[in-house]
């Protein structure tokens, strides 16, 4: 075959299942636009209901950490224990805190 | 929905994946594997050895492969299904088989492969995807014995697969599971009304049923025994279950169905084995299913060709909708100047 390996671009899909919950990633899809790519969401992510808003966003769009860095990245977090609720001793006699 | 439970080198006589220690950075290969044993998940950016990826650009492109071209001998009968509302159902199945392709085949391409490459790997008949597809459907009640026992094996297969080590493949399956149970059911519906009708019909559900069976056992891929590729994927935690016993799993839960059903199985030594707590089964025919592994199934050729025509007479749509987005953009741009 001799076709022009051209695709069309790839795009996230970010749908919504109810008023009042976040948009969450549900899968890529190929469109040639947004205006096709929501069609195409709409088709592959929402047959039975599961959605009341769609998000597309280009694939190449999104800046992503690197894996590699997630050491120095997410470490500061690990030993900063007070940050939690937990890391306080309240009295019994107080209750709920 | 239809997973080849097993995976099958590619090119047509090639060996198994090399599977030698590789030269790749001891210090990785060691998180990879700690990460596996801890039953960790594995995502795209993270590390891999190229065996693991490798096997599974080739398992899920299979499993993407059989999801569209299962979508053929369904969708041969949507013109001729008996009722408005078998076909509107018929309609709604093989759409979402479309759709299940559509989710695998973007989980590969996580993996570094593109739609392109693995689209070319299966028109080129270079790419394998499962053979149960290479079997003609002759009557109405084959659709049902499809969404039955095809999908009901499939299911089997597929529901451990939710499991799987790599996140977006186990994601995707997790997806495909939840709308795969409406398949089943339809199509063992379906057949509990054509055994409430004439005896003709009665003997077409027979019928569909003995052609069916064998192939389905087959599904589950060869014994363990001769499945060199399984341990590793245990291994990698990306087959959870063996072939024999996912096998086992169904042909138990198969049983009673039929009896409901009122069909027979056509295997003179199934009976229940009151010292296993399973049934015992007869000898599958590898040699033939080798046979159709191999390109030389009755519909072969047929499927692929119907594929290849499919996608080379959507190429000017393709291109047009790209040429119709360029066009756009530039309208817009020349808009806002």
């Amino acid at each position: 075959m001799t076709t022009a390996l051209k695709e069309w671009p790839l795009w996230e899909i970010f749908v919504r299942s109810k008023q009042g919950l976040e948009h969450k990633h549900c899968g890529s899809l190929h469109a040639a636009d947004a205006a096709q790519a929501l069609e195409m969401a709409r088709d592959v992510y929402t047959r039975r209901q599961e959605g009341v808003s769609i998000w597309v966003v280009e694939s190449k769009a999104i800046t992503a950490s690197n894996p590699d860095e997630k050491g120095e990245l997410f470490d500061p977090a690990a030993d900063k224990i007070y940050r939690h609720p937990t890391f306080y001793e309240i009295p019994e006699e107080v209750g709920h805190m | 929905m239809y997973t080849q439970s097993f995976n099958v080198p590619d090119s047509p006589g090639a060996k198994t994946v090399a599977l030698a220690p590789s030269s790749e950075d001891p210090a990785l290969q060691a998180a990879f594997d700690a990460r596996i044993d801890a039953d960790g998940r594995i995502e795209p950016q993270d590390w891999m050895p190229e065996a693991y990826r490798k096997t599974l650009v080739r398992q899920i492109s299979q499993h993407a492969h059989s999801e569209i071209v299962g979508m053929l001998p369904e969708g041969n009968w949507i013109s001729r299904a008996p009722s408005l509302k078998r076909k509107a159902i018929l309609i709604a199945k093989v759409q979402d088989e479309g759709g299940h392709g559509l989710y695998l085949y973007s989980a590969a391409e996580t993996l570094g492969t593109s739609r392109d490459q693995m689209l070319d790997g299966l028109h080129s008949g270079r790419a394998k995807y499962s053979s149960i597809f290479n079997y003609p459907t002759l009557t109405w009640a084959d659709v049902g014995v499809i969404g039955w026992l095809v999908d009901g094996a499939a299911i089997m297969n597929q529901v451990p697969l939710c499991r799987c080590s790599y996140g977006p493949y186990a994601r995707a399956m997790v997806r495909v599971c939840k709308e795969e149970s409406f398949h089943q059911r339809q199509g063992y519906e379906a057949l509990l009304v054509m055994m409430t009708g004439t005896a003709e019909q009665k003997a077409m559900v027979q019928d569909a049923v003995n052609r069916w069976w064998w192939k389905c056992l087959a599904m589950f891929g060869p014994p363990d025994a001769d499945s060199p590729n399984s341990a590793q994927g245990m291994r990698w935690g990306i087959k959870r279950v063996s072939n024999d016993e996912l096998r086992q799993k169904f042909v138990d839960a198969t049983v009673p169905q039929a009896k409901v059903l009122g069909v027979t199985l056509p295997d003179p030594d199934l009976k229940w084995n009151e010292e296993r707590q399973h049934y015992d089964y007869g000898q599958i025919d590898w040699a033939e299913f080798w046979e159709t592994v191999n390109g030389n199934g009755p519909c072969n050729k047929e499927r692929l060709a119907t594929r290849v025509k499919a996608h080379n007479e959507g190429q000017w749509v393709r291109e047009a909708a790209l040429a119709h987005a360029a066009k756009k953009k530039a309208r817009e741009m020349k808009d806002a100047a």
